[in-house]
């Protein structure tokens, strides 16, 4: 592996993805179902909140890779900008549907949450506020690259408006944040000494954490596959037309 | 450039529809709101600022998709982007032409909706200064959004999904600034950050354009 560039060769990622996505499939699902069967079955109950609180296992990882999602997009449309490697504008489009369903999970696990604590599904908290806002941002950007036939025009307008909407997304995270205080505590996990959070419910949401990345990875791996065989078949139908 | 400019406010004016279709819509809307919540003014007083925000963002938005559309159907855009005129500065122009044709009626209009929607005294001068303040961010960012979806038949749809988004942190700032107002509070924070964003967007958004449309003619 001298660099990793020689990924951006759709034949050498193929090659590599071969044999690189069953493990870390079975790697995703392993840790997961690890994580949240640690978390749902072996950890205690809060003394406030009771057994609400396990649902943090799902909802804090997938908010987290929500945003991860976003920033994958855009680093992928960085390179496809700059450097025009067609394997990142399609792992950038594989990735929006996935970080999308993610900022849904988190949303519904939120609201599923937020009813026993706060008394209510739904406050326009700026947290919530910016989910659903980046929610609506993953569903412009998916339906830019559905309109367009031509995927390399498609690749274009659609990392311009990646990069465009990702300043306006953080905008309108800050524009939330002045606009409303809010119900949502602070940050869950942090290295700053005195931090809430036991150990014991620390380690299985880290694990859930980790699976997570693991089953984004395998899903965007999955989806660029996916990808460059559309576009390889439709070269092959394309070719067929011109014989 | 100025020719330019000249060119498209005459096409506005006289090719019928668009230049009042805005207006009309920003009417319709004020006087819509009070019919759907009653005429409790109070109320009405409450939700004016944000209703008159809301009304001046889809109003933008009804003209959008004429800033580009026309040009690129009858082949003026590719003239314009292989004139000797830079195509950032083509892309400033469409969006001050948007904004003088629907921003400043939709500005001058407002107190009047404001006077419908029992909007308090004091936030007259707060509405009208914010609107000015913030419609010219509301067309460069449109343009931004008209450059993306010009090529495709059915944009309309896909252009208000991609533009609304975007104009969040304007309205946000911007319906601040008018219900501070209302209130008698400070408005300086709300209106500075409004002002820093048009300021911010009309800097930069027509490179992202005129990038935009540089694809799209390809």
């Amino acid at each position: 592996m001298s660099s990793l560039w020689e990924y951006a060769n759709p034949l050498k990622f193929m090659r590599t993805t071969d044999w690189l996505l069953p493990i870390v499939a079975v790697a995703a699902v392993v840790v997961t179902a690890t994580g949240l069967i640690w978390g749902f079955f072996f950890t205690p109950d809060d003394f406030r909140q009771g057994s609400t609180v396990k649902i943090v296992f799902i909802h804090v990882p997938a908010a987290m890779m929500a945003i991860n999602a976003w920033v994958m997009m855009l680093v992928a449309s960085l390179i496809w900008l700059i450097r025009r490697h067609h394997v990142s504008a399609l792992a950038a489009r594989a990735a929006a549907p996935i970080g999308a369903t993610m900022t849904v999970i988190g949303l519904i696990t939120g609201a599923v949450w937020g009813q026993p604590m706060w008394g209510t599904w739904w406050a326009w908290d700026p947290r919530l506020t910016s989910f659903l806002i980046l929610f609506l941002f993953y569903l412009g950007y998916i339906a830019m690259w559905a309109a367009i036939d031509d995927p390399d025009t498609g690749a274009d307008l659609t990392a311009v408006l990646c990069l465009v909407g990702s300043v306006f997304a953080v905008l309108s995270r800050y524009a939330a944040m002045f606009w409303n205080q809010g119900l949502h505590q602070g940050a869950s996990l942090s290295v700053a000494p005195g931090t809430r959070m036991d150990w014991a419910y620390k380690a299985p949401l880290y694990t859930c954490m980790v699976g997570f990345g693991l089953i984004f990875l395998a899903l965007v791996l999955a989806g660029t596959r996916t990808e460059i065989r559309a576009r390889r078949m439709k070269a092959l139908v394309a070719r067929e037309r011109m014989a | 450039m100025i020719a330019l400019l000249l060119r498209d406010l005459r096409l506005a004016f006289r090719a019928g529809g668009g230049f009042g279709l805005g207006l009309a819509f920003f009417l319709i809307l004020a006087v819509l709101v009070p019919l759907g919540v009653g005429p409790d003014r109070p109320t009405l007083a409450l939700i004016a600022p944000g209703i008159l925000w809301v009304g001046a963002l889809l109003a933008c938005l009804l003209s959008l998709d004429r800033i580009f559309a026309l040009d690129y159907e009858d082949g003026s855009l590719d003239l314009l982007a292989t004139a000797p005129v830079p195509l950032e500065g083509v892309v400033t122009i469409k969006a001050l032409a948007h904004w003088l044709t629907t921003g400043v009626p939709l500005v001058l209009v407002s107190p009047v909706l404001g006077l419908l929607l029992s909007l308090p005294v004091p936030a007259y001068g707060w509405l009208l200064l914010s609107l000015a303040l913030g419609t010219p961010a509301l067309s460069v960012i449109g343009t931004f959004g008209a450059a993306l979806t010009v090529g495709l038949k059915r944009g309309g749809l896909l252009l208000s999904l991609l533009v609304l988004p975007l104009y969040i942190p304007t309205l946000v700032f911007g319906a601040e600034v008018v219900s501070r107002g209302a209130q008698g509070l400070a408005v300086g924070t709300p209106l500075a950050l409004l002002a820093g964003i048009t300021a911010g967007a009309v800097a930069l958004l027509p490179f992202a354009s005129a990038h935009v449309i540089r694809i799209n003619l390809r």
